[in-house]
């Protein structure tokens, strides 16, 4: 395990800049997870760390050293893909012994056996270790996806949105066992997701990107309750952050222009009058979705919810986030 | 990509089924005849009408590996009882066996020369089509048509300048000359061949061997090698029937030691008379390796088919 730092990374393919001046430094032993939207960079940024991309300027160091000038196979890292990329004229426990066999592990026999048996039980495919890749499901191809880079101790985990591919109960537990194999360890992992439950239950630190550029990076707790920009805040919490433009309700007497309202930053009975159009009973929690002078909100009902579909009601923001015209945050009145 | 496909009638299945039955049947016709006149006797074998039943017999085996001289009743009368069923056979024609016919040899040169030049088109088309498929090569495009162009043209079109550029180098009629030559035009197909195949085998799973601890060459040998097998053979197959066949340069570039069967089996036309058992059954036996190896690969070929419908 080592930490991980970028500097000043650059890398464009043809005209498209992919990763900007790009600086983060993974801490040894924590569990970072890259945001943002397709095309902002996350998987090229995992790929330049890995050695399969070779950065354009900037730097890459693992524990200290920089790895520039290192194949992928001599920086030590493992990297789970998102496309399933099993090798398919090998069989699932071949796939798991791949990487301790390499000329650069050389792993003893009996060792290799252990730890393809231990991961196998972690992920649930014991059972499948003798059928050939191509005869599993798309969720056991995953599993054994992340049971080939968790066979190894390397010095970063790479992770590129290892779970999309899975059903939700499969994805929940996996998460959980994730989360528990890298505390256990101490492993040092860079996971790439869409995820927010993701992001937000495993990560000790999120960067979040856009366009090529890491624009934030801080724990999950920071990105979602002190986001610097509309674009951060749109990226963490669901239902969506609200986005309405400040003048919607009088008193606001700073230089915002929007502001950016959390379901649960709503409070009621007093303020703007609004239109209930539909009320969402989830079980844990009801949602309303209400009209504001014709823009559109969804905000978190109160316990025992009291309102009607078709009721007007009056609410008011509690503790809104304030972001002026290009959207950067301005600290708001309270 | 999905489809769906209506279950064909039992007529339809049965019309196509007759068709390519049909169709077998047509095109095994000349090869059923070459192997049956390969059992006959000379007589029946020019007989008219034609025999389709006739007394198997191996007399044109025995002609195609011996050489014959006709003896007097006299002598062969002295001679002591035969002492071998060919012996027999040939003595019932009032000849002896005078000794191995240059068969055999001949034979040998065409799986040395085929095999080898097979195998080495194939070993240098699959690095090029690799590096071409994978790394970014300056001017990929015109040296694929480069490569390309050279079959262009039919190959004994620069017979002459090949002929006299091995005189020079001292390559003629030697087996690494032919090699070398079906190689240089062997290999032309299996890049572009083979290319096809590699391009459709995802990257992902060498960047996955390469961050498992591999090289690049292990990467390549380890992953891509087993994936490619299906255009391998297929390929393998191409260049082996070329190599096999090849009749013209054959002729020009070989008379001795490296003599490919194709240029000697007309031979044997010469050696007593109209000889057509004998070339039959060495046309038969030439097909034999040929049709021994597709066998062998015919289940990659099929796999070739239905390559590139994996998920991705």
């Amino acid at each position: 395990m080592a930490e991980v730092s970028l500097s000043k990374l650059c890398k464009s393919f043809g005209r498209e800049q992919a990763v900007i001046d790009m600086d983060m430094t993974i801490a040894n032993g924590s569990f970072v997870v890259l945001l943002g939207p397709t095309g902002a960079g996350k998987t090229t940024t995992l790929r330049l760390i890995s050695g399969l991309e070779k950065a354009d300027s900037g730097s890459v160091s693992i524990d200290g050293q920089s790895v520039d000038n290192e194949t992928p196979a001599q920086r030590d890292v493992a990297m789970v893909f998102q496309q399933y990329s099993l090798y398919p004229h090998m069989s699932v426990r071949n796939n798991l012994a791949f990487p301790l066999r390499s000329p650069i592990l050389k792993t003893p026999k009996a060792e290799i056996e252990r730890k393809v048996h231990e991961v196998a039980e972690i992920l649930q495919i014991t059972a499948k270790l003798d059928n050939r890749a191509t005869e599993l499901s798309g969720g056991e191809m995953q599993r054994v996806s992340i049971g080939r880079a968790l066979v190894r101790d390397p010095a970063i985990y790479l992770m590129d949105e290892p779970l999309s591919s899975l059903d939700a109960r499969l994805r929940a537990d996996l998460r959980i066992e994730l989360k528990r194999i890298q505390s256990d360890l101490g492993s040092t992992l860079l996971y790439v997701t869409h995820d927010q439950i993701e992001a937000m239950t495993m990560a000790t630190h999120v960067g979040v990107m856009q366009d090529g550029r890491l624009i934030q990076f801080g724990t999950p707790r920071e990105i979602y309750e002190n986001p610097n920009s509309i674009y951060v805040a749109g990226r963490l919490g669901l239902p969506r952050i609200n986005i309405l433009p400040a003048d919607l309700f009088p008193g606001t007497a700073n230089k915002a222009v929007n502001l950016g309202l959390r379901p649960e930053h709503i409070s009621y009975g007093d303020g703007v009058e609004a239109s209930v159009k539909r009320v969402e009973h989830l079980g844990d929690q009801t949602r309303l979705h209400l009209d504001l002078k014709g823009h559109a909100i969804t905000a978190l009902s109160p316990p025992g919810n009291p309102y009607q579909a078709g009721s007007t009601i009056k609410i008011q923001p509690q503790n809104p986030l304030c972001f002026d015209q290009s959207g950067s945050r301005i600290s708001g009145r309270t | 990509m999905s489809y769906s496909v209506t279950e064909p009638s039992p007529r339809q299945k049965w019309l196509a089924g007759t068709l390519v039955i049909l169709y077998a049947v047509i095109t095994m016709i000349p090869l059923l005849w070459i192997m049956m006149t390969g059992f006959k006797t000379p007589p029946d074998s020019i007989s008219y009408p034609p025999k389709v039943f006739f007394e198997p017999s191996v007399e044109g085996y025995v002609n195609l590996f011996t050489t014959r001289t006709r003896v007097s009743p006299e002598q062969l009368e002295s001679l002591p009882p035969p002492e071998n069923f060919a012996e027999e056979i040939v003595r019932n024609r009032d000849m002896v066996i005078a000794g191995p016919s240059k068969f055999a040899g001949r034979f040998l040169n065409s799986v040395i020369i085929g095999f080898g030049s097979t195998f080495l088109s194939i070993f240098l088309g699959t690095l090029a089509a690799y590096a071409f498929s994978r790394f970014r090569i300056p001017l990929a495009d015109d040296l694929l048509f480069f490569i390309l162009s050279t079959r262009m043209m039919p190959p004994i079109a620069v017979a002459i300048p090949i002929f006299l550029m091995y005189r020079k180098l001292g390559l003629s009629d030697t087996h690494l000359g032919m090699i070398l030559l079906y190689t240089a035009v062997n290999i032309s197909l299996a890049v572009w061949l083979l290319k096809g195949f590699i391009d459709e085998i995802p990257r992902e799973y060498e960047e996955a061997a390469l961050i498992d601890g591999y090289t690049r060459f292990q990467a390549f040998y380890k992953v891509v090698l087993p994936q490619a097998a299906t255009g391998i053979a297929s390929t393998a197959i191409f260049c082996l029937i070329f190599a096999w066949n090849e009749y013209a340069f054959a002729v020009l570039l070989t008379s001795g030691t490296a003599q490919t069967a194709p240029p000697f089996i007309p031979t044997i036309i010469g050696v007593g008379g109209l000889d057509w058992p004998a070339i039959a059954a060495g046309a038969t036996l030439f097909l034999l390796p040929v049709m021994i190896f597709t066998v062998m690969l015919r289940k990659h070929l099929l796999r070739g088919i239905t390559f590139g419908a994996v998920r991705k």
